[in-house]
C-alpha cells in the first residue's frame, strides 16, 4: 500500500515496507541526500528533519508514520529563522568537515523557531542529541545566538 | 561501522538485561488473616512492578533513565515545562506511536514508544523513594495526578503508557507479570484498605 505525504511542499507517495526508516526513504527512494546517517539509533542527529513542525530523527522513524504528514528537510528548509541560521553558520564557517551540519541546522532552526532568543542552556538542551566528531559546538552556539539577535531586528 | 558511528557506540553503557520476573497473584496472600498485613503485603507485591525499571526509569525527578541498569538517558534529556522534553528536543524528537526496531548498531535493538509517550509529572517521581513513601504518595490526590482510589486502578490495570511496561520492545525486560495481574492485586489492594507498608 503507497504511503502518501509532503516533503518539502510536494506531494509525495512511496510503495516501501511500512517499518522502512524515513531516512531510508528520503535518501533512497526520494534521492535526498542532504539528511545524513550516523548510527541508525537515534544517537548521534545528523539525520534529523522537521516532521509536521517538529524535530525528527529520520533514521528510527517509520515510513507508516509519515502517513498524510508534512516533511521538510534540509533541502526545503525555508523561512526567516532558517534564513537566518544559515546565514550565521556562513558567517563564521561553522561547519569543519560537514558531516553532521544538516542536522545541526535542523534543530537550531527548529530551536528558533519556538524561543526566539534562547539562553545557552536553551541551546545546550535543545542541541544535546546532534554529535559534531568535529567539535565544532563552540561555534553552533555563538551562531544560534548569532541568528537570534538578528532575528531581533 | 563508520568511524562516526562508532563514536556513537562507544558513547553507550552496555549492561546484560534482568530475568523477567514474575508476580503472585491475590489469592496466594489469602493466609494473612489481618486484613490491614495483607493489603501492606499486597502493596509490596505491585512494589515489583513499581520499582522496576521499566516504571523508574520514566518517574524521575529531573531527567529519564533509561536500560535495566538504570544509566542516564543518552542522549541527555531534560524533563522540560511540560514532561516533554526541550524545545527542538522533544520526547516525539526520537520515540514514535510504537516501539521501533532498529537496523542500527551499537547495541540499542529498538527505541521504545507509545503515543502518547512523556514522563509521568515531577510529583510522581519515585526515584529513590522507599515503598512505604510510594505507596503514600499514589493515595494523595495532590501528587498522583487528582486521582481517586478507583481511578488508580483504572489507571495501572488499563493505561496503555502503564501497559507498555509489559511490551517494552527488543532489549528491554518486561515488568514482571502482566498489567492484568497488576490490575488484579491493585484491585485487591484497594479493596483490602489500600494500607501502606511500614
Ligand atoms: S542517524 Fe539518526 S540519530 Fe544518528
Ligand atoms: S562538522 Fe564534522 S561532524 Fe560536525
Amino acid at each position: 500500500m503507497p504511503i502518501s505525504f509532503t516533503v518539502n511542499g510536494e506531494e509525495r507517495s512511496v510503495d516501501v515496507d511500512p517499518d522502512t526508516p524515513l531516512l531510508w526513504v528520503l535518501r533512497d527512494e526520494l534521492r535526498l541526500t542532504g539528511t545524513k546517517f550516523g548510527c541508525g539509533i537515534a544517537q548521534c542527529g545528523a539525520c534529523t528533519v522537521h516532521l509536521d513542525g517538529m524535530t525528527r530523527r529520520s533514521c528510527v522513524t517509520p515510513i507508516s508514520m509519515a502517513e498524510g504528514s508534512d516533511i521538510t528537510t534540509i533541502e526545503g528548509l525555508e523561512g526567516p529563522e532558517a534564513d537566518a541560521v544559515q546565514a550565521a553558520w556562513r558567517a563564521i564557517d561553522v561547519p569543519q568537515c560537514g558531516y553532521c551540519q544538516s542536522g545541526q541546522i535542523m534543530t537550531a532552526t527548529s530551536l528558533l523557531q519556538q524561543i526566539a532568543s534562547p539562553s545557552d542552556e536553551d541551546i545546550d538542551n535543545a542541541m544535546a542529541g546532534n554529535i559534531c566528531r568535529c567539535a565544532t559546538y563552540v561555534r553552533i552556539r555563538q551562531a544560534i545566538h548569532d541568528a537570534a539577535r538578528t532575528l531581533e531586528g | 561501522m563508520t568511524r562516526f558511528s562508532l563514536s556513537v557506540a562507544m558513547t553507550l553503557a552496555l549492561a546484560a538485561p534482568l530475568a523477567a520476573q514474575d508476580l503472585r497473584m491475590p489469592a496466594d496472600f489469602e493466609n494473612i488473616e489481618n486484613e490491614t498485613e495483607r493489603s501492606a503485603a499486597l502493596f509490596e507485591e505491585m512494589g515489583k512492578v513499581l520499582t522496576h525499571p521499566r516504571c523508574l526509569n520514566c518517574h524521575p525527578k529531573d531527567s529519564p533513565t533509561q536500560g535495566d541498569d538504570m544509566h542516564p538517558h543518552e542522549p541527555p534529556v531534560i524533563r522540560g515545562d511540560a514532561d516533554f522534553g526541550a524545545p527542538g528536543m522533544n520526547c516525539t524528537t526520537c520515540h514514535s506511536s510504537e516501539n521501533f526496531e532498529t537496523t542500527g548498531v551499537g547495541g540499542i535493538e529498538s527505541i521504545p514508544g507509545h503515543e502518547p509517550w512523556s514522563l509521568a509529572p515531577v510529583e510522581m517521581a519515585w526515584v529513590d523513594l522507599s515503598l512505604g513513601e510510594i505507596c503514600a504518595q499514589l493515595k494523595d490526590p495532590e501528587r498522583n495526578g487528582g486521582r481517586s482510589l478507583e481511578e488508580l486502578h483504572e489507571h495501572m490495570a488499563e493505561d496503555g503508557l502503564v501497559g507498555w511496561g509489559w511490551e517494552p520492545g527488543a532489549g528491554r525486560t518486561p515488568a514482571p507479570g502482566s498489567q492484568d495481574m497488576f490490575g488484579e492485586l491493585t484491585r485487591a489492594w484497594i479493596d483490602t484498605g489500600a494500607a501502606c507498608p511500614s
